[in-house]
């Protein structure tokens, strides 16, 4: 699909997306005139992707190196503000903030990539068997079962899911990951629901069709390619949910147990705290919203980059 | 309409069997019951059996679900094996504080998210309408018990301005009641109040393409006139739909919140009953929220076509 070279009125993408040239030149929105043809990278997916980026590198340099040992507690250093030593400060047991930060990065992106892999995986052929029934005169009732069970799916928030979870089982990581990925599921059935019913009406399904192709061929070779996009965009806004998902179970003690290092448990742990280290809650919650930040605008970016006439949307 | 209305209600109906047949199954069918749960691994058997006597769990499955279920419908939703009281009134006093809580909130973040939303979306070029959109961004990235972390250490910690915990039901005292209600519902609404702002202006964006809006500018109309003559109620629709399902979400997403003001509400009863094992409280503050969730949903439906005559007509 290739971007018109001139401005339509129709075209009016999100203002914080910018082409590499604006970008660099300047960050406000006049800039957003001179978009060009070629591959647009807007500022959403260059911001999103590296904050991505950074908090996937702190969890890999975690399992290497950290500054301090992530469970060593050092009663002389407890509480301290930043320092050269520990320059996000220490906690009630002397345990260091940055140490902390890093080892718990990991535990954010297991349950987002299991989440995210649980949804994908049953949503997305859900979505497609859905869309395929729907075009049979004999299986719109069938679509419209599925459809349904996933409007009542959609009644299971995914934090009331992974209370649910936690309360039948008992609390820990594991529960919460399929709770929070059984949760997104309606998300990835919908997307690719819609996405095929549009790759099935167009003229190459319909030739494929008169062809001879069987059904589930054409559902591998045309849809899954065509859809590929949309739900790559979908992957990466429920990540974002479910770091936020994590971070909340774990700050009401239903999500990661001691002493696994979480960024909810952490922001949990720095209630008492709050008068007098206000920092022990600052680095945790910026961590949080960073990942969330990112994830968010990588998808925002790459909806604009796999349909540019597709404006971004708020979810 | 009458159709739809009627159509609408018994799927109401339909989804919420449905829904009260998966709880039970999760929480009634699973190996380690209720008794068991509520008493510990440790407790011998025969007191397993016991309590299991005295409940009733021991009858089959499905006499219990009928149990259960009929129950629900003449509004009793059990008694608690742990601490021996009705569950009903816990549900039905905690609700209240939830529901205040909330509504209060989306209210807020209504009156915050329209204007701004509006003035974005008339302003997409300018730099106030890519600042509004990037603040929005920022806003959605931060998780509630931030913005509650961080309202309670500036002005309630800090300021001294409210009080950084506790309830007050509005009959002991309106002030001490609405004092104690500012800083949870701030928090709440202004990441609602993010979310918010990029629909409306999306909505807004899109009812500007519109021949209409363009067939009252050539009548002469400024831009902001023909939005609020023409343009506004058909903005309305998609952000009815998107404030009705934030609605549904807060009910749950305000457990933490809760937790951190220390509020009576329904998610804090729920937290509660999960840490005393207590699976009945569970399962009936679940199907009440879920109820709930569904009611909203139902609600939203049949108003937006009463907004929107086109969809009325068409159902």
């Amino acid at each position: 699909m290739k971007p018109t070279g001139a401005q339509s009125p129709r075209d009016h993408a999100d203002p914080v997306d910018l082409n590499p040239a604006a970008a660099t030149a300047s960050a406000n929105g006049g800039s957003a005139r001179s978009r060009k043809s070629g591959r647009r990278v807007n500022a959403s997916m260059v911001i999103g992707a590296g904050l991505v980026v950074l908090i996937v590198a702190l969890a890999l340099v975690s399992f290497v190196w950290t500054p301090y040992d992530a469970n060593a507690i050092d009663p002389a250093a407890r509480l301290q503000n930043g320092s050269l030593a520990h320059p996000f400060g220490t906690d009630t047991f002397g345990r260091d903030t940055l140490t902390w930060v890093m080892v718990g990065a990991r535990i954010t992106l297991l349950v987002g990539v299991v989440a995210v892999g649980i949804a994908l995986l049953i949503g997305t052929p859900i979505g497609i068997i859905s869309a395929l029934f729907a075009k049979q005169p004999w299986g719109i009732w069938i679509d419209s079962v599925i459809m349904r069970a996933n409007d009542i799916l959609l009644a299971f928030p995914a934090l009331l899911l992974a209370i649910i979870f936690a309360a039948v089982y008992s609390p820990g990581t594991g529960p919460a990951m399929v709770a929070v990925g059984i949760a997104a599921i309606p998300g990835f059935a919908r997307v690719a629901r819609s996405g095929t019913l549009q790759v099935l009406g167009t003229e190459y399904v319909r030739a494929a069709r008169a062809s001879n192709r069987r059904i589930p061929a054409i559902a591998v070779v045309h849809v899954l390619p065509n859809i590929a996009g949309m739900v790559i965009v979908q992957a990466s806004v429920a990540f974002a949910i479910s770091v936020l998902a994590e971070a909340g179970l774990s700050f009401l003690g239903l999500g990661t147990q001691a002493p696994t290092p979480s960024w909810g448990r952490m922001l949990q742990e720095s209630q008492q705290y709050l008068s007098t280290h206000p920092e022990l809650a600052l680095w945790p919650g910026v961590f949080i919203a960073l990942a969330v930040l990112g994830f968010n605008l990588l998808g925002d970016g790459l909806r604009d980059r796999f349909d540019p006439k597709m404006e971004a949307r708020g979810a | 309409m009458l159709t739809y209305a009627i159509n609408r209600a018994v799927q109401f109906a339909l989804s919420l069997l449905v829904a009260s047949v998966a709880v039970f199954a999760l929480m009634s069918l699973l190996p380690g019951n209720a008794a068991q749960v509520a008493l510990g691994t440790n407790a011998t058997p025969e007191a397993v059996a016991a309590l299991e006597a005295q409940y009733g769990l021991d009858r089959p499955p499905l006499i219990r679900y009928f149990d259960w279920m009929g129950g629900m419908l003449t509004g009793d939703f059990g008694t608690s094996y742990v601490t021996g009281a009705e569950i009903t009134p816990v549900i039905v006093g905690s609700v209240q504080v939830t529901a205040i809580l909330v509504v209060a909130a989306i209210a807020v973040s209504i009156v915050i998210a329209v204007p701004l939303g509006t003035f974005a979306a008339l302003e997409q070029r300018n730099w106030i309408g890519v600042t509004i959109s990037g603040l929005s961004q920022v806003g959605i990235a931060i998780p509630n018990f931030l913005a509650a972390i961080i309202l309670v250490i500036v002005f309630s910690l800090t300021l001294g301005w409210f009080p950084s915990q506790g309830w007050m039901a509005p009959i002991e005292g309106l002030g001490g009641f609405l004092l104690r209600l500012v800083l949870p519902v701030v928090s709440l609404a202004l990441v609602q109040a993010a979310i918010l702002t990029r629909y409306v202006r999306s909505a807004v964006l899109d009812v500007m393409r519109e021949d209409y809006i363009r067939t009252a500018r050539a009548k002469g109309l400024t831009r902001t006139k023909a939005l609020f003559v023409h343009g506004l109620r058909n903005a309305a629709i998609p952000v009815i739909t998107v404030a009705g399902v934030q609605l549904a979400t807060l009910l749950v997403g305000a457990v933490i919140i809760e937790q951190i003001f220390v509020l009576p509400g329904i998610g804090s009863e729920l937290v509660r009953a999960v840490a005393n094992r207590d699976l009945v409280a569970v399962q009936g503050i679940v199907m009440a929220l879920v109820l709930l969730v569904l009611i909203i949903n139902l609600i939203v439906d049949i108003l937006v076509p009463i907004v929107d005559p086109r969809i009325r007509n068409a159902a």
